[in-house]
């Protein structure tokens, strides 16, 4: 590791035009071609991406008030419902929640043609959403009840906070079952009928820093067309689990909580989705910049699809139930090919996260920083590393009544 | 020769062995593409006819005698490609490979001519960006 680049370096070639600045699909043919040694010293900053859905986002927003002025105790924007129990005209719509009146599962599959996500898509895209909001009425605040239509241009603040994003690695979804599943995964066909995956692969940002040596608190990113950055670990942020030789975990491990501002971002990369079955969510575009601080970083940028592994899950029995099923692990070069071998049967394979849009973002992010109007920064802190102590908790079985819950 | 029609039809006719006279008169290969009949026994059938050019024309002749309406099968599921996402979940699922994937780019794309509008794209698609565009009219029009 004799070689070795500062962010301040990086950042001055930026600045100045000349830093040289390729895809993590890209890198890999130059890494083959030069070695790490030498690509790692002309290589300045690799860019990755990713799209797909990510139900774990959300978005803060501060309407201002009305007159007389309102403590808002519940909100719905188009009549879907956004978390209001916070001050007074703050409010969190959640890109999983539903319109009350959503028929949800009673007739199923369920539809689930509207929820949160969309409700973002459309604050992004500047369209009219109706505001209502009902309040019980205090001396300060006196009013009781709301209802106007707003654009994203009436309100003070919407950002967006996503609390699990950029999943680093993901269950490849079957079933073993003999009906038809409806999951957040896709619909899943009996008896192994096929296969779906969710993850960029190769251009995957957490896939191409495996060991948080690069990404941490406070690293500026592409997220949802315009720039944010990286506030926390994400929920369920599990570290320590089996990896590869090459560092990649062979589960699904880190993750990443995001913050940017709503009023800078792109409709076309926050997509509100629905999942025939399953609910509403949202497919989020983002692209993290990985700083070649040394060979090491480099190397790991240059991960291959044929390298990283992701486990086989049974989602009939499997992942619903937590059933111990092992049915191997698959890399993502056969998942993108079409078929894969699991059980001994080839399984058509197909994606729930655009790779082609994943390219695209890493390829934006790659413009913005030739043309000097994105640097890079360097985290505040870490994020937990592998050889943190984190247990994968659920939720415990207790009897606060003296009957037995949850069985 | 072979060709793709939609035919309406009324209950009177609904309740009538068309199909297999279609086979056993004309000799035709018939396979049922879609079929919807409402409560009221009105409906209509989206059909894949082959046959002799002079016996496809006779069946034809024969279902118009009927009453039942017939139309040729014009564009019916579409791809809009600026909703669609290039996720590629519809690939899974479509039987025919209307709907495919570039396993190079991972791009989607989506050919007209190979679909059987067999409607399991518009389940699983998340962005909805397949809609059926198929005008259902009255059979008792």
């Amino acid at each position: 590791m004799a070689y070795e680049k500062t962010y301040e370096e990086i950042n001055a070639k930026i600045r100045r035009g000349e830093a040289v600045v390729v895809t993590a699909e890209e890198v890999i043919a130059i890494v083959a071609e030069k070695g790490v040694e030498k690509a790692a010293r002309e290589i300045d900053v690799v860019t990755t991406g990713t799209f797909g859905p990510m139900c774990s986002s959300g978005a803060f927003i501060n309407f201002g008030h009305s007159n007389p002025r309102i403590k808002m105790k519940k909100v719905w924007l188009n009549g879907v419902e956004a978390y209001s129990g916070i001050a007074a005209v703050d409010a969190y719509i959640g890109a999983a929640q539903l319109p009350e009146t959503d028929p949800e599962n009673k007739v199923f599959p369920g539809r689930f043609t509207y929820g949160g996500g969309h409700v973002i898509q459309d604050l992004v895209a500047g369209r009219e959403i109706r505001l209502e909001a009902v309040a019980y009425g205090t001396d300060c605040y006196p009013n009781k009840k709301v209802d106007t239509l707003i654009t994203i241009n009436d309100v003070n603040e919407a950002f967006l906070f996503n609390p699990r994003n950029g999943y680093q690695n993901y269950n490849c979804a079957v079933n073993l079952g003999d009906r038809t599943l409806y999951t957040y995964m896709g619909i899943l066909k009996p008896k192994l009928g096929n296969a779906s995956y969710s993850s960029a692969g190769q251009l995957s940002p957490l896939l191409n820093d495996p060991h948080y040596k690069t990404i941490g608190l406070g690293t500026k990113i592409f997220l949802g067309g315009g720039i944010g950055y990286v506030a926390w670990n994400g929920t369920q942020h599990h570290p320590n689990v089996e990896r590869g030789e090459n560092g990649v975990p062979r589960v699904p491990a880190g993750t990443l909580t995001v913050i940017g501002d709503l009023k800078q971002m792109d409709p076309n990369w926050l997509v509100g989705l629905s999942y025939v079955g399953y609910g509403a969510t949202m497919a989020v575009g983002l692209g993290i910049p990985i700083p070649i601080l040394n060979e090491e970083i480099l190397y790991y940028t240059a991960v291959k699809d044929e390298d990283i592994f992701c486990p086989v899950v049974d989602y009939a029995e499997g992942y619903p139930y937590k059933k111990p099923i092992d049915l191997g692990y698959v890399n993502y070069r056969d998942l993108k090919s079409g078929r894969v071998e699991i059980n001994g049967k080839m399984v058509v394979s197909t994606p729930q996260s655009s790779y082609p849009r994943a390219k695209k973002i890493a390829r934006t992010l790659q413009e913005w920083i030739k043309q000097g109007s994105f640097e890079l920064t360097q985290p505040v802190a870490q994020l937990p590393l592998a050889d943190a102590e984190i247990d994968f908790k659920s939720i415990p079985e207790r009897s606060p009544n003296g009957f037995t819950i949850n069985r | 020769m072979k060709d793709k029609v939609v035919c309406y039809f009324s209950a009177a006719q609904s309740e009538q062995p068309i199909i297999y006279r279609l086979v056993k008169n004309y000799d035709l290969i018939v396979n049922i593409l879609k079929a919807d009949i409402n409560p009221q026994k009105e409906g209509y059938l989206v059909t894949e006819l082959e046959g002799e050019r002079a016996k496809y024309e006779e069946g034809i002749s024969f279902l118009k005698s009927l009453g039942v309406i017939v139309e040729p099968l014009s564009e019916t599921v579409m791809w809009d490609e600026d909703t669609c996402i290039q996720c590629g979940a519809c690939a899974s699922f479509c039987p025919t490979e209307a709907l495919s994937i570039d396993r190079d780019s991972m791009e989607v794309s989506f050919d007209n001519s190979k679909c059987v509008i067999c409607e399991m794209c518009l389940e699983c698609c998340p962005t909805r960006a397949i809609r059926l565009h198929f005008e259902v009219q009255g059979a008792a029009r």
